[in-house]
């Protein structure tokens, strides 16, 4: 690619990135009444958001070898376990993953 | 000025694990993008102007192939859509931000969707500032980590691999917080069990977009259910 085709690829990327971002806001943002369905929406799709979110994280997990499973599982459960226990989020972060990092580090080497 | 210097108090320790997160996962990409044979401007153009970590590390190879701008349009929309998801679930909060909106919405990621939406800040802090700076945070930490790698990541030598959990840990520390905090697990249950099937179903590649429509039917599907529930607790 020429100089110029990277930058308006770059500016198509920049728009589409852009449009995912205000289209809710340029459609439901205005008016002073939400349309029922939306304002549903906002109410529960927090919540599934976040479980896709968790679910996208683990899209590349692979069960040929356990190297490639067993770090990501068992981080993600410790820290789960450990803030379901304990709420405290440096704590449930700052272990689980230093226990990846352990494990790709060191243990799966 | 005292305002904003509270709200930067309380959203600072808040996008701690992003900061570990997004300047490893930026090194790596300006790594990536003069590896690739791109000047660090470019490289660190794209986390200013784009602002999408997974988007942007897709894009190299778009950068690489041929001339298609469609298609890098298409692919960035398809791959970001997941966006529109935050939108409408902060429309409300959103409403009350005035002049910072617009920089809200352009700053917003995964990150700051959940750390936003996983907490509220003290009742002394001025919640438009709070959700501006951890925008603003999230922000600066991506571009600088991108310049970083970009410019001096052949002098990067301790042993980072697997720093990037700290984000996968925040995603799962956010999703405990909102078990504990609601009474109704359906919304989350609905989420992730579309989610799984999808992946199973359309693979690691192609499955946020079904996904999406799945979770949006099965809410719809949930909706007489859901109205019950609140009409009782009320």
């Amino acid at each position: 690619m020429t100089q110029k085709q990277i930058i308006i690829t770059v500016l198509a990327i920049m728009a589409a990135t852009m449009l995912t971002r205000f289209l809710p806001v340029i459609l439901f943002g205005k008016s002073k009444t939400t349309p029922k369905f939306i304002e549903y929406l906002g109410k529960t799709l927090p919540y599934a958001a976040i479980a896709l979110l968790v679910v996208y994280c683990y899209k590349g997990l692979s069960f040929s070898a356990p190297k490639d499973y067993l770090p990501m599982l068992v981080a993600g459960a410790a820290t789960m376990v450990l803030h379901f226990l304990k709420g405290n989020t440096f704590l449930s972060i700052g272990v689980g993953t230093a226990i990846y990092m352990l494990l790709v580090q060191v243990v799966f080497k | 000025m005292e305002k904003h210097k509270k709200a930067l108090r309380a959203a600072f320790p808040v996008t701690l694990p992003i900061l570990a997160g997004f300047l490893f996962l930026g090194t790596a990409y300006g790594i990536l993008m003069v590896t690739s044979g791109f000047s660090p401007i470019l490289a660190i153009l794209m986390s200013l102007l784009v602002f999408a970590g997974s988007m942007q590390y897709v894009a190299v190879n778009l950068l690489l192939g041929a001339f298609n701008p469609l298609s890098a349009f298409l692919l960035a929309f398809t791959v970001n859509a997941r966006h529109l998801f935050y939108g409408i679930s902060m429309l409300d909060r959103l409403k009350k931000t005035g002049r910072a909106k617009p920089i809200i919405i352009f700053t917003m990621c995964d990150e700051t969707f959940s750390v936003l939406c996983g907490t509220t800040p003290p009742d002394d802090v001025d919640d438009t500032l709070f959700m501006l700076f951890v925008s603003l945070l999230d922000y600066f930490y991506w571009a600088a980590g991108t310049a970083l790698g970009a410019l001096a990541g052949s002098f990067i030598t301790f042993n980072t691999e697997g720093l990037d959990f700290a984000l996968t840990a925040l995603f799962i520390v956010i999703f405990v917080n909102q078990w504990k905090e609601s009474k109704n697990h359906i919304p989350t249950l609905l989420g992730l069990f579309a989610s799984i099937i999808c992946l199973i179903v359309f693979g690691s590649q192609n499955f946020l977009i079904p996904s999406m429509v799945l979770i949006t039917v099965s809410l719809f599907a949930y909706k007489p259910l859901y109205n019950k529930k609140e009409a009782v607790k009320q």
